[in-house]
């Protein structure tokens, strides 16, 4: 019984502040956006040759997003039943775009004019031991050349 | 030391080429910055001691394949890959690699 009522607090935490964790999160993530919009993110560029900038540096953003309970369980009950799986779909849009604008603050401070061949890396990291399977949490890296004009 | 991931250095010409360069480190977490993310496994949200830890190891890295770069007389390295693994629980490898080339 006390187990029960311990697995309920937790879901209930993880609900609750995982939930305001989340919505600051995207409100932080929306208005940087919106500062950065002007710093164009290329995916192309890696065979291009660019004559008109004075220097290219490699420029990355990282972050680590831990998975909450609330997910944890969701996705595992999703396991089960099979389709999408909402709930880690909001962990790795907040982890990429939060790891792009980290990306993207590192080329502005440089004075960069646009970041070619962005490219993305994403793992995850640890999990709990045993217990149940989900994953941990989970790690995007962006990194690009930012190119600065002459 | 120039670093790029696009296959030419911008503004410059490659002279020279080397081969490749890499540079690895693995890291491992402490007791007490675990202990956190155990918590926030259960309230989600940043893992700031994680995230410090993996960009000192990128960064850790990346100087191990300068340093390989400046021993072949390399002044940029270009076409920069990376790659992340989780080993053990509280261990993660970041591995770094790219072509020496010589520029001007």
């Amino acid at each position: 019984m006390s187990n029960f009522a311990i697995f309920l607090v937790m879901l209930l935490l993880g609900y609750v502040i995982g939930k305001i964790n989340e919505l600051n999160h995207y409100k932080s993530i929306r208005l940087r956006e919106g500062k950065l919009k002007n710093l164009p993110m290329i995916t192309y560029g890696k065979k291009k040759v660019f004559h008109n900038y004075k220097e290219g540096s490699l420029c990355t953003g990282s972050v680590v997003i831990a998975n909450d309970y609330y997910k944890k369980i969701g996705a595992t009950i999703i396991n089960l039943i099979g389709g999408r799986v909402t709930f880690y779909e909001s962990l790795i849009d907040r982890a990429r775009r939060e790891a792009a604008l980290r990306m993207k603050t590192e080329a502005n401070e440089q004075g960069a004019k646009a970041i070619v061949n962005v490219r993305f890396e994403t793992s995850t990291i640890g999990g709990q031991s045993g217990k149940k399977k989900g994953i941990g949490s989970i790690e995007v890296l962006a990194y690009g050349t930012a190119l600065i004009e002459k | 030391m120039i670093l790029t991931n696009l296959e030419s250095v911008p503004g410059k010409n490659i002279t020279e080429h080397y081969g490749m360069v890499q540079g690895s480190t693995v890291r491992a977490k402490h007791f007490g910055r675990d202990f956190m993310a155990g918590l926030k496994n259960i309230v989600g949200g940043e893992l700031k001691g994680y995230t410090e830890l993996l960009h000192e190891s990128r960064n850790e890295s990346i100087e191990r394949m300068k340093k390989q770069a400046e021993h072949f007389g390399a002044n940029a390295i270009v076409n920069i890959r990376f790659a992340t693994s989780s080993i053990t629980q509280g261990a993660s490898e970041l591995f770094v690699y790219g072509t020496a080339v010589k520029v001007e």
